[in-house]
């Protein structure tokens, strides 16, 4: 019987640990995609793209499989409604750097020379804070009393994000290269876009913060 | 034969209500945050109530005995039922209540009734422990709980992980709570008895001796596995869900703090080493696992920083110690005279 137990926890434990390995790479992927698109590699980006699609649908699949077993061998009574809210969440995170690249692959923005290196720095801040944020799930699990350092530094990501978003979007429009005022908006659409995943992240990690105190024994 | 069931009676009955209320004091958390299912519980709960109650049962009881031996049938059965209404009525009224306070004040209500002295050694033994297991339960459960937050901090065990082992703990610490609670309560229910016992000793296949008053145990034990099973279920879903709100880590230092307070007032074997080693003992009293839980959580409370320490509680607590003999000791005054000139019962030799 505890033998069971112990290995229904065991692999679940790994499904987690494999769960939360999808979400960093899914934040890789993005950054790839966004970097790749700017640098006008067409190719290399629509097969990020693709890449992040499947692991998008993979990743659901792994956090259906983790509620099914959390609900049916009773683990975790206590905590279990945390941890499927903390998954829920960090898929978001997936859907949204899936979304963005969706986007870029449909709208395909035209990106001004002088604006590719912002494009570049935003998609980098947000998965930095896209890693952290996983970071400090995994804590939530083994460590929690480092969750909070984490959660801090996803905080510090966000706001970065946002000052480079805001840079952006001055340099936008206050551009005289860029004509079109459709153009323009275009621009800022994207720039919130690419934003949005360190925002999510940051609400991720506003969830984390209050788990982990309720957690602490 | 069926006059010895009827007297025996309530006794049983006061094992019952015993049951129905003790449980949760062990495994009350663990049910309560759906930890162990109800009936996993109840079933090692009655198993080890009934080995505590026969292996170990004796030591608390004898000090019952030496308070006042109860040395007719028709007397125990007043005096346990004088004790099984008090609980019963001060439950109702919402006090928390403990078999061992209301069996002390039917004892002396009998010793007063019959012009027994009460031997007051044996009382401010019985007081004394009254006052000192929830005080002790409650350095139990700080230390513990200090030190299980050292471990699991240190070790970095999956909250998984954590689960599992706690839900291990959980059942084994509830076995031992069970078994405590057996050992230290039995005298509570059929102490008053062992004067009368109606049984004799059996021995089985040549070695398996069972004394008069381990058959009296075996009994009571069993009423109380009964109460567990009944009714306890009400119980424990009020007590886990309801006045403590503990995490299962938490619940697992309460329920062993208070195992080792019920086990330190119950166990011959403790004492008897404690003896041999010249080392202080701990006096075999019942004591109450309702109050030793209460002493437990305000550790765990004072180890957090001392928050919502519960000083309505503690008055609750001091009152038991003082309202619930005297109220079950007039019960049990009252019940002899009636026994005794109305019933024509002889209640004391």
């Amino acid at each position: 019987m505890i033998k069971f137990f112990n290995n229904k926890t065991k692999q679940l434990e790994g499904d987690i640990d494999g769960y939360l390995d999808r979400v960093t790479t899914a934040g890789l992927i993005f950054q790839e995609g966004v970097k790749a698109y700017v640098s006008g590699k067409k190719d290399k980006f629509e097969r990020n793209f693709k890449d992040i699609s499947i692991l998008e649908s993979g990743a659901d699949d792994i956090r259906r499989d983790i509620k099914h077993k959390l609900y049916t061998y009773m683990l975790i009574p206590e905590s279990r409604g945390d941890v499927l809210g903390l998954l829920e969440t960090l898929d978001d995170i997936v859907d949204i750097c899936e979304k963005v690249l969706e986007q870029f692959s449909i709208e395909m923005p035209k990106i001004p020379e002088f604006l590719k290196s912002d494009f570049i720095e935003l998609s980098e801040l947000s998965t930095k804070a896209v890693e952290e944020v996983v970071k400090g799930a995994r804590a939530f699990f083994r460590e929690i009393e480092m969750v909070s350092n984490y959660v801090n530094k996803v905080h510090f990501y966000e706001h970065e994000a946002d000052d480079v978003e805001e840079h952006l979007k001055r340099n936008v429009f206050n551009s005289n290269e860029i004509e079109s005022f459709s153009q323009k908006v275009h621009l800022r659409y994207f720039a919130e876009k690419i934003a949005t995943v360190s925002d999510v992240a940051q609400s991720v990690a506003e969830r984390l913060s209050v788990y982990a105190i309720k957690r602490r024994i | 034969m069926l006059i010895i069931i009827f007297f025996l009676s309530s006794g049983l009955f006061l094992g019952w209500s015993l049951g129905a209320n003790d449980a949760a004091n062990i495994f009350g958390t663990a049910v309560g945050t759906k930890m162990i299912k109800f009936k996993t519980a109840a079933l090692i709960c009655s198993i080890f109530i009934i080995i505590g109650a026969v292996v170990s049962g004796a030591g608390a009881s004898h000090t019952l005995d030496k308070l006042g031996s109860v040395n007719q049938l028709a007397g125990a059965f007043t005096v346990a039922l004088a004790a099984a209404l008090t609980v019963m009525w001060m439950t109702k009224a919402g006090l928390p209540v403990s078999t061992s306070q209301a069996i002390v004040g039917a004892i002396i209500g009998w010793n007063f009734f019959s012009q027994t002295a009460t031997n007051m050694s044996s009382l401010s033994k019985i007081v004394g422990s009254w006052v000192f297991s929830p005080i002790l339960s409650a350095i139990f459960a700080f230390l513990l709980f200090h030190l299980t937050k050292k471990i699991v901090e240190r070790s970095k065990i999956h909250l998984l992980h954590l689960d599992l082992y706690t839900r291990i703990g959980l059942l084994i610490v509830g076995a031992f709570g069970s078994y405590s609670l057996g050992a230290n309560n039995i005298g509570n229910v059929m102490g008053v008895f062992i004067n009368s016992s109606p049984f004799n000793d059996i021995t089985f296949a040549g070695s398996f001796h069972l004394s008069s008053i381990q058959q009296l145990f075996l009994v009571g034990g069993i009423a109380i596995a009964f109460g567990v099973f009944t009714y306890s279920k009400k119980v424990i879903m009020t007590v886990g869900s309801g006045i403590f709100k503990l995490s299962p880590v938490t619940a697992l230092v309460v329920v062993l703090a208070n195992s080792m307070t019920l086990f330190l007032f119950a166990s011959q074997g403790l004492h008897n080493l404690l003896t041999s080693l010249h080392l202080p003992t701990f006096p075999l009293v019942p004591v109450s696992s309702s109050q030793a839980v209460v002493g437990a959580v305000m550790g765990i409370s004072l180890a957090k920083g001392g928050r919502n320490i519960n000083f309505q509680k503690l008055g609750q607590i001091s009152l038991g110690w003082v309202a619930t003999p005297i109220a079950s000791a007039i019960l049990a005054y009252i019940a002899l005279f009636f026994m005794q000139n109305v019933f024509m019962q002889s209640v004391f030799k």
